[in-house]
């Protein structure tokens, strides 16, 4: 690949010879088939039935999860929030291949990935009442998750930013001599922005092993995929930077869990990016505050309920006869009880004391966010009723 | 101790961080083999290797981002950004991702390891994208450090303590003394603290305030009207954020006056902020009103630069003004 940097090695020809769109017709890996059964040609990974149960488990307790929250700020007991639904393959099954010493930075969609690290309901429920248990301190909007101890990188919402620092994130990696790579998500939208294509390139120039994975899910916010890129997709953009590139079928977890396991293996032997484009539908409103029915149809949406990538993993599962249903029914009932049981305790527990707003903005507090810090808290003993979340406790 | 200008000082400084600490990387456009377009890296690659010395593509948007996920992997990256005009491509990852990553996390991430230096400022011809000085736009951003030196004792002192302070730091360097500016430099390693400023004269009249390439306007400033029978004393921020408001405010406790000289246009630069706090903490001390001497609120000119430049003649005209208020 390299080599083509070189003029010396660039083919000639003596006719005008543009190059047309579509020359680059780059193929999806499929596994299963929307029914749930395998291609007859298709290489299965090797996966572990614990594997398996736990993808979907993870796959199901996304969905509630999802389903409950989205009912919750309905209800105005929190103010935001966003489903994953319709591409819980995407994530889970690409966490799903990965190893826990390997750093995610994901866009805000992938709660699937973080639940299947080991992030606890209590874990999710304190950060979306932005309590004074959320990891965060409570400092930025519901589903901005964050957690040191499961390498799971705090999500921020300007989009692409992640994509550079993921590379730059790989390449301390590697420097560090360890066996670990960074995993970068992101949409087919944010791929639009400029970190992007700086972040990708730098990857490919500095032979950084990040693995970049677009959840292209049709749709950012109301704008569909035609109306931002006129490429084939965003894989044939990794091929432009010189990036090994796949795509595959995002509803699919299989053949997401095996091009995850390959780009990883990859990246580490040969220390560099791999990019992954999934293909798949954001069923979901893009969040709590959109509203679908107002840019796409009924019909587009029920055509792609037929891929529904849990069902499709169900039946595989069932297939290879390693699911019990009648403990499957027992797990739903469960996870739904206890979701709605730290829903509950989460929203009793009271914000971080005030003065926390001035802690980790520096190592250690400056002069001026404590002069700060110190009016703000007469302010607030003067008119405490204005303030009661913090006034409480001054 | 050597003579060394403050290219030399900034190439010792980061010689000496990454002697002291190997994952100290340094890299930016053409900072590799070539060593900077003004040399400041020269030799890092050939003493510390590709990995730890390299360029990159020419985007600082990707510079920056990729710094900050290095620094919050657990390296000390240094990221040169070749002219402070060009750093607004990396504007966003800055402000919304460098400056909020430990905050944003309730410190559980941070890049506190992070060091940006850039070259900022006038006076070498540089019209309207090699001159501009916006260290005022990074002043206002919760969780940056900015320092600027104004030699190069001060240059290697605050760069290694930069490199080691627990926060990003923007460190912004006067390129108009990167040769001009000489002096001497002790060999070893040393830091001098980030977050005070450096009174450089005493003098009883008015204080003059100033940072980077403009101290040594408004110590010639200052030299004019002590012929004049008017003592100046003379202080060097250094750091503008955050910034010694105790060393400035017992100055003009003393003198009752206060000028703040920068060449950055006057509307919202970072005298405002000076102007606004001195006032209120030393209201009844002052003789005259607080007096800023600085650029135009204009993009920076190339053919009027001089006109533009808030100049020693300037200062001492406002020296004037303000001690006969």
């Amino acid at each position: 690949m390299k080599d083509r940097n070189h003029l010396g090695n660039i083919g000639l020809i003596h006719q005008v010879n543009i190059i047309e769109n579509g020359l680059i017709d780059i193929p999806m890996l499929q596994v299963l088939q929307p029914n749930g059964s395998v291609h007859s040609k298709a290489d299965l990974p090797e996966i572990t039935e614990h594997c398996a149960l736990k993808i979907l488990h993870t796959m199901q307790y996304i969905r509630l999860l999802d389903e409950r929250m989205v009912a919750a700020q309905r209800q105005g007991r929190i103010s935001f929030y966003l489903a994953c639904t319709g591409e819980e393959a995407s994530t889970i099954g690409s966490a799903a291949a990965l190893e826990p010493q390997d750093m995610i930075m994901s866009q805000y969609r992938e709660q699937g990935a973080l639940a299947y690290r080991g992030f606890t309901t209590k874990e999710f429920m304190d950060q979306m009442f932005s309590n004074q248990n959320e990891l965060n301190k409570g400092r930025q909007m519901p589903i901005h998750y964050g957690s040191k101890t499961l390498n799971f990188m705090t999500i921020s919402s300007p989009l692409g930013t992640q994509i550079p620092q993921a590379s730059g994130y790989a390449y301390g990696q590697k420097m560090a001599g360890l066996d670990a790579v960074t995993i970068c998500y992101f949409g087919e939208g944010a791929a639009s922005e400029g970190d992007f294509h700086a972040g990708v390139n730098m990857a490919a120039v500095l032979d950084c092993p990040a693995i970049f994975f677009c959840r292209n899910n049709g749709y950012a916010i109301s704008t569909p995929s035609e109306e931002q890129f006129a490429g084939d997709g965003i894989a044939s953009r990794g091929i432009g930077y010189g990036v090994r590139t796949i795509r595959v079928d995002g509803n699919d977890v299989l053949a997401v869990y095996s091009a995850t396991q390959a780009a990883r293996k990859i990246a580490l032997e040969h220390q560099c990016p791999v990019l992954i484009e999934a293909m798949t539908y954001r069923l979901a409103a893009h969040s709590t505050s959109d509203d679908p029915t107002g840019y796409r149809s009924k019909d587009e949406e029920e055509r792609w309920r037929l891929k529904d990538p849990v069902l499709r993993f169900k039946t595989w599962i069932d297939a290879k006869g390693w699911l019990n249903k009648e403990q499957n029914l027992e797990f739903i009932e469960q996870t739904r009880q206890e979701i709605l049981k730290e829903l509950k305790l989460a929203e009793q527990v009271p914000i971080c004391p005030i003065e926390q707003i001035i802690e980790d903005v520096y190592d250690t507090p400056p002069w001026h966010l404590k002069a700060q810090l110190a009016e703000l808290k007469t302010h607030i003993k003067k008119y405490p009723e204005a303030y009661p979340k913090t006034s409480g406790r001054l | 101790m050597a003579k060394m200008n403050m290219l030399q000082a900034v190439n010792n400084a980061l010689i000496t961080a990454m002697n002291d600490d190997e994952k100290v990387m340094v890299f930016g456009e053409d900072v590799g083999h070539f060593g900077g377009v003004f040399r400041a890296t020269s030799n890092l690659q050939q003493t510390f290797g590709k990995g730890r010395c390299f360029n990159t593509p020419l985007t600082e948007q990707g510079i920056i981002g990729f710094a900050t996920g290095l620094a919050s992997q657990g390296s000390v990256p240094v990221a040169e950004i070749q002219f402070a005009d060009y750093i607004f491509p990396a504007f966003d990852q800055i402000v919304n991702e460098t400056a909020k990553f430990r905050y944003r996390s309730g410190g559980q991430f941070s890049c506190g390891t992070l060091t940006i230096r850039t070259p900022y400022g006038g006076g070498i011809a540089g019209g309207h994208y090699h001159s501009q000085s916006p260290e005022a736009f990074f002043a206002h951003v919760p969780g940056m450090k900015v320092v600027i030196p104004r030699n190069p004792y001060q240059a290697k002192g605050l760069l290694l303590a930069s490199i080691r302070d627990d926060n990003p730091v923007l460190f912004m360097e006067p390129k108009r003394l990167y040769r001009a500016s000489v002096g001497e430099v002790p060999e070893d390693d040393y830091q001098l603290p980030l977050g005070k400023a450096d009174v450089i004269k005493l003098g009883s009249d008015i204080t003059l305030l100033a940072w980077g390439a403009q101290v040594e306007i408004i110590e010639k400033a200052a030299a004019m009207a002590e012929e004049q029978g008017i003592s100046c004393e003379v202080i060097d921020l250094q750091s503008i954020l955050p910034w010694d408001i105790e060393t400035v405010c017992s100055s003009v406790e003393k003198t009752g006056r206060l000028l703040i000289n920068h060449e950055a246009p006057l509307t919202a630069g970072f005298a405002s902020e000076i102007a606004a706090s001195v006032q209120e903490k030393c209201f009844l001390h002052l003789e005259s009103p607080i007096c800023r001497v600085c650029g135009l609120d204009t993009p920076y000119p190339l053919a009027h630069e001089k006109e533009y430049m808030p100049d020693h003649l300037k200062t001492f005209e406002a020296i004037k003004r303000t001690v006969n208020f």
